[in-house]
């Protein structure tokens, strides 16, 4: 193999008729084992170097491999690339890639009218339109009409191009991802160069296999030029991004990432006890390739394992986690109960999906808020922060470990599958712009009582192996503030009270409402979580067209910035949109009794900026 | 590591929390209780580096009677609980005290799984084979036929054999006793402190209200002798009054036989160290009254604890990559710049 420095693999375009854009949104479809999501993250780390803003989202089945060809199979990742700011990956697809007929089967609805639908002719063959479920080949039928239907032999094209690298049929078919991606880089005037260079580093030990996929990629690429398949290319300029260093960053990788970050700025050792569960496996992955951070990753035996050995750690004093999806909160409930009652810094993470039950493991939601919130036995008042993009899932997890400590109390972190999979530029923060966590622990024994509260409500964290400080602590009352077990009537009272207010003095580090758009006027959109993106940027077309609307993205649900019902009242009707039938909304109500509107899809997708324009717009209307 | 030395000498006082104990009088608690404010001074160990932890029934009040640090945590999780302890703090001396509902029941799947992991806890599972708080249930461990509340007909659950089942589960340390012969329960508690890794015994403990006498036919004070086996490392496996009973091979099993010339040279030594673990296993299924009842250490081999290995592979990782620094993870992976 050659040094991949000794030669540009490609001159500097010199093409003068391409069509500039502000964005594209572009999905690659493909059978799971077609290596969509690597062709769609190599597209990706391209527009990042070019200076798009970016964001994606992948699209995968919960089965690791149905069968080859079916509907069921199909594994997606969309890409959503501009030269603005941009917040979502997209509502609806500019370029579909589609590898076979399920691919085209299940994404054409998202395509829109006149968009590019890129196919693999070698994907329709009468077998593969069978295992789709079509009666005709919809390559041949006319039913692509309204679309730009672009078609090429790319399996047989790749097995060509390949054939120099001597791998075996199979190995020479699987390049056929870097073909079409070689295509995409043609048709968007990006050059091939840098995912030649990761292809040398990746296959370094496997030359043939790293061969074959360079020769696809560049094939592609030189195909799509000299076969003059697409009519223009385009392109798409750099975003005015804030200056600094990014790197794409998914929501699983931006938490395990916050974690880390709040280990040290806390000076404790991270404890995190999980078992794996979709989508929050890969906080666990992360953080298990972590341990010379002196981070200790417990796969536990299950999700109580898991909560318990955070409990016991915390106990021990390590800045103790325990991650999970929805029914593994379920699981957790009594456990984060035992921290609530025991005030021990805790945090939970649960990276919604589809519910209830089993429900949709791979698609979003954002239907545990009221678990979160409420799903446990007894007055049990516990903090739940939500991020609201992949990159927040790192400000956020630092917060509620900083919340955790300093108010000695279980916090619960929501993300979903959305932000938790998908990605976007994150601008890499230097150390001291990092939030402190102020760690104090109990050392002296002529002072210390375990239940006797500082100015903040929290209980005093004092560790085993502290001399002089031995105590018990355990799920039953305790009295206040000695902690020893009590049934006595007047003293239930007062710690239920205790815990409900300091949960509720979180407010200070909460602050005031933050309002974006209009502060007062006739729609306040209140949303929460990972639809920030799709519902900022709705919002923001409203202002465009002068429209007196405001958006509260509530980071901290629970306690509540403390005025938002005054913040409420400026507007003339309120909307709260949300992932669910109505969580939040039930919530507000409740705080408020206040009469408000909600919007709620549980389609395993998020919102798109259309559906969000168009429902805000009708009730704009209505009132007017 | 724990430290040894330079530590101020202790008493059974030391252990004694102020808290009044509220077992019912004559329950077996009492006696584990003392005994183990008799064993955890004699340790060398400091008393602010014992953490004691429980789960849920009568036996798990236990950390308030000792005046170490303690958690009574929820039904059946103290040996998950105890593991996060463990790990994040490895300098301490983590007792598990649990009893059969708590650690067998509603707790078997983590009592299995911490000791397959070699979890350097102490766990004490008190065996009185009865739901004692919630007011007499069958449990895990009731015999079949037993008349409870909920098994006012009789028990038709097969009961656990906790030993067995902590063998199985690949338990380093595994022991019994009883709760009325305080020296021999003493002597066994002394051996799992001093033990690293998982250290599993089983306390046969009477429980006076409901299930009152549940282990008096053997372990009565005048049956014992005769209907006990007690298992002495290196000592011959002999029982009765006179150890004119004794164990030895027959095919793959062991018979008890009344030893005579003829068969005293077969008579079987005891070996907590056999590695393969088949003595004790064989032993652990001797039951009441066809056997005599083994009491003692079954067995004790070591290896490394979990805490070790994880903590092995963190220096490991440290080694290799150097202390993580956080500004370089920060910036790890391909970045790009905007000006």
């Amino acid at each position: 193999m050659s040094d991949p420095n000794s030669q540009t693999i490609l001159g500097p375009d010199g093409r003068k008729d391409a069509i500039e854009l502000h964005s594209v949104t572009i999905r690659f479809a493909g059978d799971s084992g077609d290596g969509m999501q690597l062709t769609g993250t190599q597209f990706t780390d391209e527009a990042a170097f070019v200076g798009n803003d970016l964001a994606t989202l992948p699209d995968y089945p919960s089965e690791i491999r149905a069968p080859a060809g079916t509907v069921a199979g199909v594994s997606a990742f969309q890409l959503h690339f501009s030269s603005q700011d941009i917040k979502t990956p997209g509502d609806d697809v500019d370029v579909l890639v589609a590898m076979n007929a399920a691919a085209l089967k299940v994404n054409l609805r998202d395509l829109h009218d006149g968009g590019i639908v890129l196919v693999d002719n070698d994907g329709f063959g009468e077998k593969d339109l069978e295992k789709a479920g079509y009666a005709a080949n919809p390559l041949e039928d006319g039913s692509l009409k309204k679309y730009r239907l672009i078609r090429a032999d790319i399996t047989e094209l790749t097995v060509r191009a390949v054939e120099p690298a001597g791998v075996t049929a199979k190995n020479a078919g699987r390049c056929k991802n870097f073909f079409t991606l070689g295509m995409m880089y043609w048709l968007y005037g990006r050059s091939p160069d840098n995912t030649v260079e990761w292809i040398r580093k990746k296959f370094g030990k496997k030359p043939d296999i790293a061969q074959a996929n360079e020769a696809a990629v560049i094939a592609g690429y030189n195909y799509a030029e000299t076969a003059e398949l697409f009519e223009t290319t385009y392109v798409v300029p750099k975003a005015p991004l804030t200056k600094g260093t990014y790197k794409r960053i998914s929501g699983n990788e931006a938490t395990a990432l916050g974690f880390v970050a709040a280990s040290v700025r806390a000076k404790k050792p991270l404890f995190q006890g999980s078992y794996p569960i979709t989508p929050a496996t890969d906080i666990l992955n992360e953080l298990a390739a972590l341990k010379h951070f002196g981070v200790r990753t417990f796969q536990a035996e299950d999700e109580i394992a898991g909560a318990c050995s955070a409990i016991g750690a915390a106990f021990a004093g390590n800045l103790a986690i325990t991650t999970t999806s929805g029914p593994g909160l379920c699981l957790k409930s009594e456990a984060m109960n035992l921290a609530v009652m025991a005030e021990l810094p805790l945090v939970v993470v649960n990276v919604q999906r589809g519910g209830p039950s089993t429900g949709m493991p791979t698609k979003t939601e954002q239907s545990d808020l009221l678990q979160a919130l409420f799903g446990r036995n007894g007055d049990s008042p516990m903090p739940v922060i939500a991020a609201k993009t992949p990159s927040d899932c790192f400000w956020a997890a630092m917060e509620a470990c900083k919340v955790a400590v300093e108010y000695m109390t279980p916090v619960v972190l929501l993300t979903d599958g959305y932000i938790a999979n998908g990605a976007e530029p994150f601008r890499i923060p230097e150390i001291e712009d990092l939030p402190t966590i102020e760690v104090v622990h109990a050392d002296d024994p002529s002072t210390f009582k375990p239940y006797l509260r500082n100015a903040k409500g929290a209980r005093p964290w004092a560790v085993p192996g502290t001399p002089g400080l031995e105590h018990r602590i355990g799920g039953l009352e305790k009295s206040s503030p000695s902690g020893a077990v009590s049934h006595d009537p007047e003293n239930h009272q007062k710690m239920t009270l205790e815990r409900q207010e300091k949960v509720a003095s979180i407010q200070t580090h909460v602050g005031p409402t933050r309002i974006d758009g209009c502060h007062e006027g006739d729609l306040l959109v209140i949303s929460w979580g990972g639809t920030y993106g799709a519902v900022s940027t709705a919002v923001d077309r409203l202002l465009a067209e002068g429209k007196k609307v405001g958006h509260v993205h509530l980071r901290w649900i629970n306690p509540l910035p403390n005025d938002l019902e005054q913040v409420m009242d400026r507007f003339k009707q309120v909307l709260v949109p949300e992932l669910n039938v109505g969580q939040l909304k039930l919530y507000l109500t409740g705080k408020f009794g206040r009469k408000m509107h909600g919007l709620g899809k549980v389609m395993g997708k998020p919102f798109k900026i259309n559906e969000l324009v168009k429902h805000m717009n009708v009730l704009l209307e209505t009132k007017a | 590591m724990i430290e040894s030395s330079a530590s101020p000498v202790l008493t059974k006082k030391d252990f004694v929390s102020d808290q009044q104990v509220k077992w019912c009088p004559g329950c077996g608690d009492y006696s584990i209780l003392a005994a183990l404010q008799t064993v955890l001074p004699k340790l060398g160990i400091p008393k602010e580096k014992f953490a004691i932890i429980s789960g849920i029934g009568c036996s798990s009040r236990f950390p308030y009677y000792m005046d170490t640090y303690g958690f009574h945590t929820i039904h059946g999780r103290a040996t998950a609980i105890a593991t996060g302890t463990k790990l994040a703090n490895p300098d301490l001396q983590v007792w598990v005290i649990t009893g059969d509902g708590d650690g067998l029941s509603i707790g078997g799947n983590h009592m299995l799984h911490v000791l397959r992991r070699n979890v350097d806890l102490k766990i004490i599972l008190f065996n009185n084979e009865i739901y004692g708080l919630t007011k007499g249930q069958f449990s895990p461990t009731s015999p079949m036929g037993l008349k409870t509340k909920t098994s006012p007909m009789g028990n038709v659950d097969r009961p656990l054999t906790p030993v067995s089942v902590a063998l199985a589960a690949g338990a380093g340390f595994v022991a019994r006793s009883v709760d009325n012969d305080v020296k021999h329960l003493t002597s066994v508690m002394e051996a799992a402190a001093k033990f690293k890794g998982s250290a599993f015994i089983e306390v046969l403990q009477n429980c006076v209200i409901f299930n009152d006498g549940a282990h008096n036919d053997f372990y009565g004070s005048l049956s014992r002798k005769d209907k006990v086996l007690y298992l002495e490392n290196g000592k011959p496996l002999t029982y009765g009054a006179n150890s004119e009973k004794g164990l030895v091979h027959k095919g793959f099993a062991i018979d008890c036989v009344d030893i005579d010339d003829a068969n005293r040279g077969q008579v079987l030594t005891h070996d907590t160290s056999e590695e393969t673990g088949t003595l004790a296993w064989t032993l652990s299924q001797f039951d009441y009254p066809e056997r005599p009842v083994p009491v003692g250490i079954f067995r004790s081999v070591e290896r490394p604890a979990f805490h070790e290995l994880v903590d092995g592979q963190i220096a490991d990782a440290r080694k290799a990559r150097g202390n993580g620094d956080l500004d370089r993870l920060l910036k790890a992976g391909v970045t790009w710049t905007v000006d």
